[in-house]
């Protein structure tokens, strides 16, 4: 019966294999992170982009390891969702960036034409 | 937030062993999960625009303090580790349902309540520090945003121990039952969640910021 009672259940499949292994990659992985910026090995931009790769990477393993997000069909559904959150984000903080980044370039005090005396901003 | 308590399960509780409660166990298990899931998902949607007002104006200092004067990245590790400890422990309760060891589920139940208790602890200390220092989150929009994110988390995480509280208490009371099956699975999938919205939050404003 106890089969009955978790078989629909997150983590249904879910072994210590599973645990230990997402314990793992993520140690390996936050330490990686956190020592590339604390020891400045790379340039600036260099490293925000390995840090973002890396981040996503344990996203993905806390996913299959401690979510046990397997792609089965069962999950077809929580998938869907997740997709569709997925772009609502994509939209939400790429669309934020994207406008006030271009808001506050074009409201720089020293552009060529602007004729508004600065104290009226 | 809504977690659902009140289901009517009253029968499934008296007769588990039932086949045919069993089989609407399993169906309600099935809805519940996904509603829980939706749940979590525009819970990423709450995040995700938190963290949008964040990257907007994580550099409007207004004459204050900047994160690479504020953050202490080794306590930040530190914070991180404790957190990813508690998943891994969550874990062992879940493994541990799974084969009926109830007591087993309270041990690591209570010791995942200890670990998400001094992540609580560690977040509140480094907020009384900023606080202290006078970067509190009235100081700039950089911090009003810190403090908002950094807090909504904080609070989920406090959400999750009350959580935690209920569940021992159920446990005790009704031991592992269906129900009692389902909610455990649903904060495990709430306790996992929240250490995913913390990759991005060290790695967006703790790392970035000090860069």
């Amino acid at each position: 019966m106890a089969d009955r009672k978790t078989e629909h259940l997150p983590g249904a499949g879910a072994s210590l294999h599973h645990y230990a292994r997402g314990m793992l990659l993520s140690v390996i992985l936050t330490l990686a992170a956190f020592a590339l910026v604390m020891t400045g090995a790379l340039p600036r931009n260099a490293t925000i982009f390995v840090i973002l790769v890396l981040a996503a990477i344990q996203i993905f393993v806390h996913l299959v390891d401690f979510l046990h997000i397997d792609g089965s069909l069962e999950q077809r559904w929580n998938v869907y969702a997740a997709l569709f959150a997925l772009l609502v984000v994509g939209i939400l903080v790429g669309g934020s960036i994207w406008i006030m980044f271009s808001a506050h370039e074009r409201m720089k005090p020293d552009m060529p034409g602007m004729t508004m005396p600065p104290e009226t901003f | 937030m809504t977690i659902p308590l009140d289901l009517p399960e009253a029968h499934s509780v008296h007769a588990p062993q039932h086949p045919a409660a069993a089989v609407d166990d399993a169906e309600l298990t099935e809805k519940t999960v996904f509603g829980f899931w939706l749940y979590l998902m525009s819970d990423v949607v709450l995040f995700a625009t938190l963290f949008a007002v964040y990257a907007v104006v994580c550099r409007s200092y207004a004459g204050g303090p900047t994160g690479r004067e504020l953050f202490d990245l080794g306590f930040v590790l530190a914070e991180t580790g404790v957190l990813l400890l508690s998943s891994v422990t969550f874990g062992f309760v879940t493994l541990a349902a799974q084969e009926n060891r109830k007591q087993a589920v309270f041990l690591w139940m209570a010791v995942t309540f200890v670990v998400g208790a001094v992540f609580i602890a560690m977040e509140l200390y480094e907020f009384n520090h900023l606080i202290e220092e006078g970067a509190g989150p009235s100081r700039s929009a950089f911090l009003s945003a810190y403090f908002a994110l950094v807090g909504t988390h904080g609070l989920h995480v406090f959400t999750g121990l009350l959580w935690m509280i209920a569940m021992i208490v159920q446990l005790a009371r009704d031991g592992l039952t269906a129900a009692v099956h389902r909610r455990l699975g649903l904060l495990g999938l709430f306790w996992h969640f929240l250490d995913v919205i913390w990759i991005v939050v060290f790695t967006e404003v703790y790392l970035i910021g000090v860069l």
